[in-house]
């Protein structure tokens, strides 16, 4: 449903379907709902089996990264005796994004069906669940639904007599956007700071205590269920578009927009649809500026590029951005929009965990420089020293955070060069003031 | 390693990990192959038995788990959500990066400000009640602006709430 809105006839409700219900919460009220079939389902099948039918299904990642998940699963060692873990990512910190947290606080049920089954899927006998430390109503009530799973057999040593284990441990984030990368994710489950890895090696050679490890975001796994139970050519057939682009995709809206929410649309729905007719448009008097799509990492778009834009992988790609992990965050005309690439630009620079120098000095040094234009103190050659240092800054770090505060700066610079221009010759008055 | 080694003239470090501390702790170990693993889990209790996390303490998670002292700082000190000096009663934190930011969050930090009488970011009241930090993306955008208030997560706060949102915090 939009959520918190009513559910608009153009959604296509999958993994929404419960938001807004607390009955959806519990154990027995999930069952009521369909809940746990599918992972019954899945233990009769090999786990192979399981593999193939989300491959068949052309679920992707929808973290962020959209990497094909069953090609993910199918990268786990078969036979190699180590233990292998699955790991979930709950750390929603991209701005942009808030859907992982109404699965987790409306359906946690659903969640935990859906790791479970990857779990068995992998090989692996015991889930992390990764939820960062300011989500205290997920992680209360994820925390409540392990609890009641243990209790009626749904996890543990022998989940639904199958004489299979699956544990699932909570584990609570202390305040580091970092922690969403999957490498950095590990390193803070092993009680380190969070620092992204070098890979090679992957986690599914070498991943968390150094063991075959599968790291997949909350909706990703979420959907698995809906797979099992309905079957990966129903999953396979809600497409749009693009052919490699399936399913549903929850889209967290937030911005100038009348009614901000998750909406979960089929892959390949037009943007135009999504920002117009389910979200109510702009505010009265207000026109439409600018988007940014994928949570804030991505390439901002201008209003002519987002009315012409499907929701999809290749869609989002084809209009010069991504679709990442559909945070979508509108911009009407009353917008800044040097004022809000600084302010990502520093939350970029405060989230860089520091090990490669060209994010630790560059998205500070391009905070200041973005600063001091707003100060009206800055000079012509800035704009070329951004453009520089985000070069610097993309392709040539251990993680891609670097990138990702790169991405607005460049298309910021690119497609709204005249808002930066009106600093620098003074035609607009400073936003803000330097000491 | 006693506690006055760490520059604190105070009280010497009554342990935290005893009792019912003791027990959450122990809980974990069979949780993760290691106990350096469980470092961020004892933190927490740390900073739930104490209000914050203390050099002392640091040193005594550190012989519990069989770290040492400074690596567990630098530990504390990557994550932000643990503190390192005591903090107010109630600890606010509201979002300002870019999606709350075009809502109007700016305008909140400063009805926060006025309303808890804290001097700046990052201060605390001079009655010891409130703390109030800017964070960063809290994860609730459609619901601007979030602010959370020690454990509870306030969505859709406005400068014209403010003040009756925080009658309930003494």
């Amino acid at each position: 449903m939009g959520y918190p809105h009513p559910r608009h006839p153009k959604e296509t409700p999958v993994l929404s379907t419960h938001f807004g219900d607390a009955g959806a919460r519990t154990f027995d009220g999930w069952v009521q709902r369909g809940g746990y079939a599918a992972l019954k389902q899945a233990l009769t099948m090999t786990p192979e089996a399981v593999v193939e039918e989300v491959k068949a299904s052309g679920l992707r990642g929808r973290g962020g990264a959209g990497f094909p998940t069953g090609l993910k699963w199918s990268f786990m060692p078969k036979g190699d005796g180590k233990p292998h873990y699955l790991v979930c990512n709950a750390d929603e910190s991209e701005p942009g994004t808030f859907k992982d947290r109404e699965i987790m606080r409306w359906t946690p049920h659903q969640l935990l069906e859906g790791c479970a089954i990857a779990a068995y899927a992998i090989g692996a006998e015991r889930v992390y669940i990764y939820i960062r430390g300011e989500f205290t109503e997920p992680l209360r009530v994820v925390g409540a639904a392990v609890e009641e799973a243990y209790a009626k057999g749904a996890l543990g040593a022998n989940v639904f007599g199958s004489g299979k284990r699956i544990d699932i441990v909570v584990h609570r984030g202390a305040g580091a956007y970092i922690c969403g990368e999957e490498t950095a994710m590990m390193n803070s489950i092993e009680g380190r700071r969070g620092n992204p890895r070098i890979k090679p090696p992957f986690p599914a050679q070498a991943g968390l205590f150094a063991m075959p490890t599968t790291i997949n975001n909350v909706e990703t796994l979420s959907a698995v269920p809906h797979i099992l139970n309905r079957g990966a050519a129903w999953y396979k057939g809600l497409c749009l578009s693009n052919p490699k682009s399936t399913g549903t995709k929850l889209i967290s809206v937030c911005g100038h927009v009348q009614r901000p929410g998750n909406y979960e649309v089929t892959m390949g729905t037009p943007m135009r649809e999504l920002l117009f007719d389910m979200c109510g448009g702009m505010k009265p008097g207000r026109t439409l500026k600018a988007v940014i799509p994928g949570g804030s990492s991505v390439p901002i778009m201008t209003a002519a590029e987002a009315e012409d834009c499907l929701l999809d992988y290749e869609g989002v790609v084809a209009r010069g951005s991504m679709l990442g992990s559909a945070g979508m965050i509108v911009m009407d005309d009353s917008t800044d929009i040097v004022y809000q690439i600084w302010r990502l630009a520093r939350f970029y620079a405060h989230e860089s965990c520091a090990q490669c120098t060209q994010c630790r000095e560059g998205t500070a040094w391009t905070t200041k420089i973005l600063e001091r234009i707003l100060a009206g103190r800055g000079k012509e050659a800035d704009l070329q020293l951004l453009l520089d240092l985000s070069e610097n800054m993309t392709g040539k770090t251990i993680c891609v955070l670097s990138d990702s505060c790169a991405a607005p700066i460049v298309s910021g610079i690119q497609k709204f060069r005249g808002e930066f221009d009106a600093y620098l010759s003074g035609a607009r008055q400073p936003a803000l003031a330097m000491a | 390693m006693s506690s006055t080694a760490h520059g604190h003239a105070d009280a010497p470090h009554a342990p935290v990990f005893t009792g019912g501390a003791l027990a959450r702790l122990e809980a974990l170990y069979p949780k993760y192959p290691t106990r350096q693993a469980c470092l961020l889990p004892a933190l927490w209790i740390v900073q739930e038995e104490r209000g914050w996390i203390s050099e002392p303490a640091m040193a005594e998670v550190a012989e519990v788990l069989g770290l040492t002292p400074a690596y567990v700082k630098g530990v504390v000190t990557f994550y932000t959500m643990y503190h390192t000096h005591p903090v107010g009663r109630h600890f606010i934190q509201v979002c300002t990066t870019s999606p709350c930011n075009l809502c109007g969050a700016e305008a909140v930090v400063q009805a926060l400000l006025k309303e808890t009488g804290c001097r700046e970011l990052g201060a605390t009241s001079p009655d010891g009640r409130f703390t109030v930090a800017e964070v960063e993306c809290l994860g609730a955008c459609g619901f601007a602006t979030p602010i959370m208030i020690n454990d509870d997560f306030l969505e859709s706060v406005t400068p014209e709430r403010v003040a009756g949102l925080l009658q309930g915090y003494k």
